[in-house]
């Protein structure tokens, strides 16, 4: 027994000094994790860096696990780490993410706008972390879906109304059910809900939650559901399904609809999401750079910050992963033809007259999930199976409301601000 | 002293095994009862009430036990035919026995993605249908509004997959009862299917009784399989623990879903062990 432990001492030793003697920055990322883009993250995008960095990929749950126990543990391998807002969220509240309030100040010439280096503070008065490259959902329709818009239907302004006809013409033209959504088990359905379709109809996402408004846009959706593919509920990537063609007009987020616009770039349009009574409802995404507490290496995990916010490191990173820049920064004119889809559907979404942004949930802890849960549970009761909606909203909106007063998040935008926990109406 | 030491040794040889698994099973099933009996620290019922009062949880209890029920006994029924024509076969034997249990060491998540890209809307089946004229365009089989096809679809992968445990157990069983019994039946005249239910059946029943109980523990826990072909369309148990835990990151209700399967194995072992009871006289 004891000659196993001895043993197994001992290989636990040589293999923490084979990392060591490495002295790599251990970068680990929930994002670009797909094997070209992770080597275009190494073999492009970081070089140049001082020192050697070693860039790991990991999904979200892993990376999650792994961030809080090696906390737990005492002892750190990754000095940075690249996720998602809502990623990076659960972090900060378990006490793994070092405050860099002193990177944020040597970075202020970059550009970086307020808005996003106040998101990167997560609501607790300290910079967490830096914002990293942004990105949105569009949508994409296949040429052919295009002689079918209603008539009078601009393309680029469409309203939620317009989308149903368009689903509808291409229903009796087709025979076939062709707008699709990412409503899959790992689908970012939810985002729909809170980034689009609440504040379209609403003008809010908590507050509104029960509200009339709500109510009818419930009806809405449903009726416009009679044209969507009965796939989507496991459709998690629109890409693939986009490809084969069982989907002409679909919503997702542009790193999800990235290999069918590279791959063939000359079948498809992009355009924003419809708009609703309230304005045309859209979420930035923004991935962010923080640096664990007790990093073995805080020094050239800030080298790493600092080389990829460099504006010329932000454009090569939109042209080869298709991320967009989060500082001032000029994409080139030759991007590839499927990025530059994606660019465009991006600015089109952006600059359209009536966008209304709605930031990413802010505040709540480990609760990111439950939150989501709540929309797409009110989703599988309303719309796939067909209950009341007053009853189901007002049954959601106690949960909703449970979660907004255990976490006191207060509202963000385009919730009307608050002091205490955002109150649901 | 060398007495002693022989006492021991029995302990001795045990305790690796022992180690290893208080280790790795019998501390996490403390931890995990801890978890899901308290929230945020403190201890409550709550994760077993949020368990019980989520849309998915009727569903899930509902169709995991239907899968069972429906599963398990086809599979029984399939390998004890199986097996009994194993034990006919003379010359190639091996090779038959080591085709059927090829599904044996393929993951359940590979078999589920095999069904998936044979069921799916472009899938092979539909390509042969259409090829046969029997559809005019790829149909669609395992969406929430085709609850129907998409249980069978369930259903065949997992026989598809795991029917070979039962009949390498099966055939394990049959060659320990001795073929006396057989001839001495034989010879009065019994003919195939009195020998087949009077002297086999009743003398399978040890291996009948482990083959159950692991396939029926095994099929409550039933996941990869499932996930692969329906996603969230057909929640079944354990796909929701994994969903509490991965999707809503609650760890509480994602244990509370791990204890009702842990009781729920329990309870149809203990059954099984009951009704299948061998008294030891009547043991091969």
């Amino acid at each position: 027994m004891k000659s196993i432990l001895a043993s197994a001492g001992a290989a636990a030793i040589l293999f923490t000094t084979s990392l060591a003697a490495a002295q790599d920055v251990n970068f680990l990322s929930t994002q670009l994790r797909p094997v070209e883009e992770a080597q275009k993250v190494r073999q492009v995008l970081l070089k140049g860096v001082p020192g050697k960095v070693s860039y790991l990929v990991e999904e979200p749950p892993q990376f999650d696990v792994r961030m809080k126990a090696e906390g737990k543990a005492g002892k750190r391998t990754i000095s940075l780490a690249g996720a998602l807002h809502g990623e990076l969220q659960p972090l900060v509240t378990s006490g793994d993410i070092e405050p860099i309030d002193d990177l944020a100040a040597k970075l202020a010439d970059r550009g970086i706008p307020q808005g996003l280096m106040e998101l990167g503070k997560l609501g607790t008065g300290k910079q967490v972390y830096i914002p990293w490259m942004q990105a949105t959902y569009i949508m994409v329709a296949r040429k052919e879906a295009l002689a079918s818009l209603p008539a009078g239907a601009n393309v680029n302004a469409l309203s939620y109304d317009q989308l149903e006809a368009w689903g509808k013409a291409l229903t009796e033209k087709t025979g076939k059910r062709l707008i699709g959504f990412p409503a899959g088990p790992k689908g970012l359905m939810p985002r729909f809900y809170q980034g689009y379709l609440y504040p379209s109809f609403t003008g809010g996402v908590v507050t509104p939650f029960r509200s009339a408004d709500a109510e009818a846009m419930w009806g809405k959706f449903k009726s416009l559901w009679q044209y969507v593919n009965p796939n989507s509920t496991s459709y998690d990537f629109m890409q693939e399904p986009l490809m084969a063609g069982e989907v002409w007009v679909a919503f997702d987020h542009v790193a999800r609809l990235k290999d069918a616009l590279v791959q063939e770039p000359d079948k498809y349009v992009t355009f924003p999401a419809p708009a609703g009574p309230k304005g045309r409802g859209y979420m930035p995404v923004i991935a962010g750079l923080a640096i664990p507490k007790g990093a073995p290496d805080r020094a050239g995990a800030a080298a790493v910050i600092e080389h990829l916010t460099k504006p010329d490191v932000q454009v090569k990173t939109a042209a080869e992963v298709g991320f967009f820049p989060v500082v001032k920064a000029e994409l080139p004119a030759d991007l590839s033809p499927g990025i530059k889809l994606i660019a465009e559907g991006v600015a089109k979404t952006q600059g359209a007259r009536d966008a209304l942004p709605a930031l990413l949930p802010i505040g709540l802890g480990d609760k990111g999930g439950e939150f989501n849960k709540v929309f797409s549970d009110s989703f599988q009761r309303i719309v796939l199976r067909g209950e009341n909606p007053r009853a189901v909203l007002d049954a959601q909106a106690a949960v909703l409301k449970g979660l907004m007063e255990t976490t006191k998040a207060p509202c963000w935008a385009p919730d009307k601000a608050s002091e205490a926990a955002c109150p649901v109406n | 002293m060398k007495r002693t030491q022989s006492r021991a040794l029995p302990y001795l040889l045990l305790a690796p095994s022992l180690v290893f698994l208080t280790a790795i099973f019998l501390l996490p099933l403390v931890q995990t009862i801890a978890l899901s009996f308290s929230e945020s620290g403190v201890a409550s019922l709550g994760n077993y009430r949020r368990m019980v009062s989520d849309l998915n949880f009727g569903l899930a209890l509902r169709n995991t036990f239907l899968l069972v029920l429906v599963v398990v006994p086809i599979q029984l029924a399939l390998a004890l035919g199986m097996s009994v024509m194993i034990e006919k076969i003379g010359r190639g034997r091996d090779l038959v026995l080591w085709v059927w249990t090829i599904p044996l060491g393929v993951s359940d998540l590979a078999a589920g993605l095999v069904w998936l890209a044979i069921l799916q809307d472009r899938g092979y089946l539909n390509s042969a249908l259409y090829g046969l004229g029997l559809i005019e365009g790829p149909t669609a089989w395992l969406t929430y509004e085709t609850p129907g096809t998409l249980f069978l679809g369930v259903v065949l992968a997992e026989i598809w997959r795991a029917t070979a445990i039962v009949l390498v157990i099966l055939v394990a069983g049959l060659q320990l009862i001795p073929k006396e019994y057989r001839e001495a039946a034989e010879v009065f005249g019994a003919r195939p299917w009195t020998i087949f239910r009077r002297i086999t059946l009743p003398l399978l029943k040890p291996s009948i009784q482990t083959a159950l109980i692991l396939r029926t523990v095994l099929a409550f826990e039933v996941f990869a399989v499932v996930y692969a072909i329906g996603g969230t369309n057909f929640p079944v148990l354990v796909g929701e623990a994994y969903t509490w835990q991965n999707a809503n990151q609650n760890t509480g209700v994602a244990a509370a879903y791990a204890m009702l399967i842990v009781v729920i194995s329990l309870a149809a072992t203990a059954i099984y062990l009951r009704v299948l009871r061998v008294p030891a006289e009547q043991q091969p």
